[in-house]
């Protein structure tokens, strides 16, 4: 049993069917990848794991606890963070402010009316930012404006804002799209070096096959709303269905 | 914003340096830091000595029609600098613009009114209910109108406060007076009070026997210098309402609404609910409009359906983007401006202008009148209306901003980007 359990869902806007019968199980611990070509749902999953859409039929679970019907921010609280395609950051919040949130976050909950604390003063939490934004390479760049900084470094703060809450599933949506090359690389990298740090479960979607073969362990393939084929990176490689659903796209290196 | 980044930048140079020294460095007294308390402090000041400061000019001087300080209009820029300061922590922190927060302050001047007719004239009964009730009504009405955000969320207050006033002027005339308003009569019961006073009038209200009409004229050569109870009372609450709103600034639940404001998709996938504390702000900011409308019925104790109309909720909206949104300072400094425009520009008469230009030859004087009266008297608006256009254009970030433009022309500061940076952030901020 993995820590995140799909069955069945079934999702459909209007006549579309955008996903149907998906069965998915993510193993803890691992790095587990959803490529496909261009509408083949992945986004549209996602979007059912955090809350942000209510699949039509099916369920599902994260650690054996359904997650359907819950708010985005109470799934975050169950320990599901999400990273988005473009970066999703506090931009008129200076960098160290935007790592607080998420501790404030960790350790009061979805709510807590502070309004007589001092934030600055709150040293358990400024020290945990600082911390956090060490462990990303970022505490030079503390007292910037976080809308001001390079599209590189906004993914990872984003990404240093989603580990702060400690979480034990960490979903990724392209988090590489639209980043050059050496951009790309330093995310894989820094993934890479999470992984390594952490007993976190990483859940990726990604078109970046590079990005895809570097990082998986797992790797399932979505074509028009199904799950095509689950396997491990090197079986899917020459895998012929994925070959065929891709339809000249590259299907790796 | 400016005082958040401010702070932000001035906090700890060193970028490594573990926090727990950084914290142990930040002396606060009453949990203020150095440069927020110098702000309160300085505002103290102005505000003890506001009867002298805005009495600058001989009381038989032609200019003593300039003179703002009278105790009528002081009470009005410390009433108004309250509305402002509540106002400001919804808009300023959150960017949700309310368009009906004239309600709240209309809520809080009748309740104020009842608490003179059932209880006695003792303006704590008056305050303390006034921001109750203000408080309720914005749990309501922010629970509402916070279903929705941008301009449907101000098209929602709006209509509550509208409708609030509709009301107040014809259905619930039993509890607002309506078209007359809501007055106190010599038949009201005041049981912890006396209905009618030893002199046979009604009695007026007063701060455990301190009247709030009670004046002290002070004659110094050619000035005069009016002290007057009632405002100092309000002077003493603006600034405890002024330092709640610095304290309120700097904690953790003004850095959340920040968060709201700046992106709510983020905030939602980091675990947190910002509906309780846009709530929050809301009711906050209505309950500061209570109390102003409170210490209004305190210093003048009647209160009108007319205080709940949409152009008292633009005028807050004024005040605060005049003055600076989002600044601690701004609001007071707006809520000041506009009320000495209202009571001051609006009180030069044609006869006064013939006054002024008589030194000219008779066509020239003829024309220079004929040329400034639209823009004085009743012309005031017109007036109000460029420098605000004026200020919106020019600085987006205020009155507040302006201060900050010309602090950084006397120093000749080579780092005018540190200024400019966070004008420029608020220049999107006041563009909303």
């Amino acid at each position: 049993m993995g820590i995140l359990e799909v069955r069945d869902v079934s999702k459909n806007f209007g006549g579309l069917k955008a996903l149907s019968d998906v069965n998915l199980s993510v193993a803890e611990g691992t790095v587990h990848a959803i490529i496909g070509p261009n509408g083949a749902g992945k986004s549209t999953l996602l979007n059912c794991l955090v809350g942000k859409l209510i699949p039509d039929t099916g369920s599902v679970s994260f650690e054996g606890q359904s997650v359907l019907g819950r708010k985005p921010h109470e799934i975050n609280q169950m320990g599901i963070s999400r990273v988005f395609q473009t970066p999703e950051i506090f931009g008129d919040l200076s960098v160290l402010e935007n790592m607080m949130i998420p501790c404030f976050a960790k350790r009061d909950g979805a709510f807590e009316l502070n309004a007589y604390g001092r934030m600055m003063a709150d040293g358990e939490i400024v020290e945990r930012a600082e911390h956090m934004l060490e462990d990303m390479n970022m505490a030079d760049k503390r007292k910037m404006h976080a809308a001001s900084m390079s599209r590189g470094d906004k993914r990872r703060l984003e990404i240093g804002m989603c580990l702060a809450q400690e979480p034990r599933l960490l979903l990724l949506d392209e988090p590489t799209a639209g980043m050059a090359r050496a951009d790309t690389n330093n995310t894989i990298d820094l993934l890479k070096q999470i992984k390594e740090d952490r007993p976190i479960t990483i859940a990726i979607i990604e078109h970046d096959m590079h990005v895809v073969f570097s990082l998986a362990e797992r790797i399932t393939v979505l074509a028009q709303g199904t799950p095509l084929v689950e396997d491990t990176p090197a079986n899917i490689k020459g895998h012929p269905k994925v070959r065929e659903a891709y339809l000249g796209e590259q299907s790796g290196h | 914003m400016t005082d958040q980044t401010i702070q932000t930048i001035s906090r700890d140079p060193a970028p490594t340096a573990p926090a727990h020294r950084a914290k142990a460095r930040e002396s606060t007294v009453l949990g203020l830091t150095r440069k927020d308390l110098t702000l309160l402090i300085v505002v103290a000041i102005l505000t003890v000595f506001a009867p002298f400061i805005l009495n600058p000019f001989p009381a038989d001087s032609a200019l003593a029609q300039f003179n703002a300080g009278y105790p009528d209009l002081m009470q009005r820029f410390v009433i108004f600098g309250i509305f402002a300061i509540g106002f400001n922590i919804l808009f300023g922190l959150t960017g949700y613009l309310s368009f009906g927060h004239a309600a709240f302050l209309g809520v809080g001047s009748f309740a104020g009114v009842w608490m003179f007719k059932l209880l006695g004239m003792n303006v704590l009964y008056a305050i303390v209910a006034s921001v109750a009730f203000a408080g309720l009504f914005s749990v309501v009405v922010g629970f509402v109108s916070l279903r929705r955000s941008g301009i449907y969320f101000s098209i929602l207050t709006l209509a509550f406060a509208q409708m609030s006033f509709a009301l107040a002027y014809s259905v619930l005339t039993p509890i607002t007076g309506g078209e007359t308003g809501l007055q106190l009569a010599k038949t009201d019961p005041r049981i912890f009070g006396q209905s009618i006073a030893d002199d046979g009038n009604i009695p007026v209200p007063s701060f455990f026997g301190l009247e709030m009409r009670d004046s002290t004229t002070l004659y110094m050569g050619g000035w005069e210098f009016t002290l007057n109870v009632g405002y100092y009372l309000c002077a003493v609450v603006m600034l405890v309402a002024f330092y709640v709103a610095i304290r309120i600034f700097r904690s953790p639940f003004a850095m959340m609404l920040r968060a709201v404001k700046s992106n709510q998709q983020r905030m939602n996938y980091t675990g947190l609910n910002p509906k309780p504390y846009m709530l929050a702000a809301f009711v906050i900011s209505g309950m500061y409009a209570g109390l102003a409308g409170g210490l209004m019925v305190s210093m003048d104790p009647l209160a009108g359906a007319e205080r709940m109309q949409w152009t008292a909720s633009g005028e807050v909206v004024l005040m605060t983007i005049l003055g600076g949104a989002g600044t601690l300072i701004g609001p007071v400094l707006g809520a000041g401006f506009i009320k000495y425009f209202e009571n001051i520009f609006s009180k030069i008469n044609q006869a006064t202008l013939e006054g002024w230009f008589s030194v000219f030859p008779d066509g020239l004087s003829d024309l220079l009148v004929t040329l400034v009266y639209p823009f004085v008297g009743k012309g005031w608006h017109l007036t109000l209306g460029i420098l605000f256009m004026l200020v919106v254009i020019f600085l987006p970030g205020g009155l507040v901003q302006g201060g900050q433009k010309l602090a950084t022309v006397f120093r000749r500061d080579k780092n005018a980007n540190a200024v400019e940076g966070p004008a420029a952030d608020q220049r999107s901020q006041a563009g909303e």
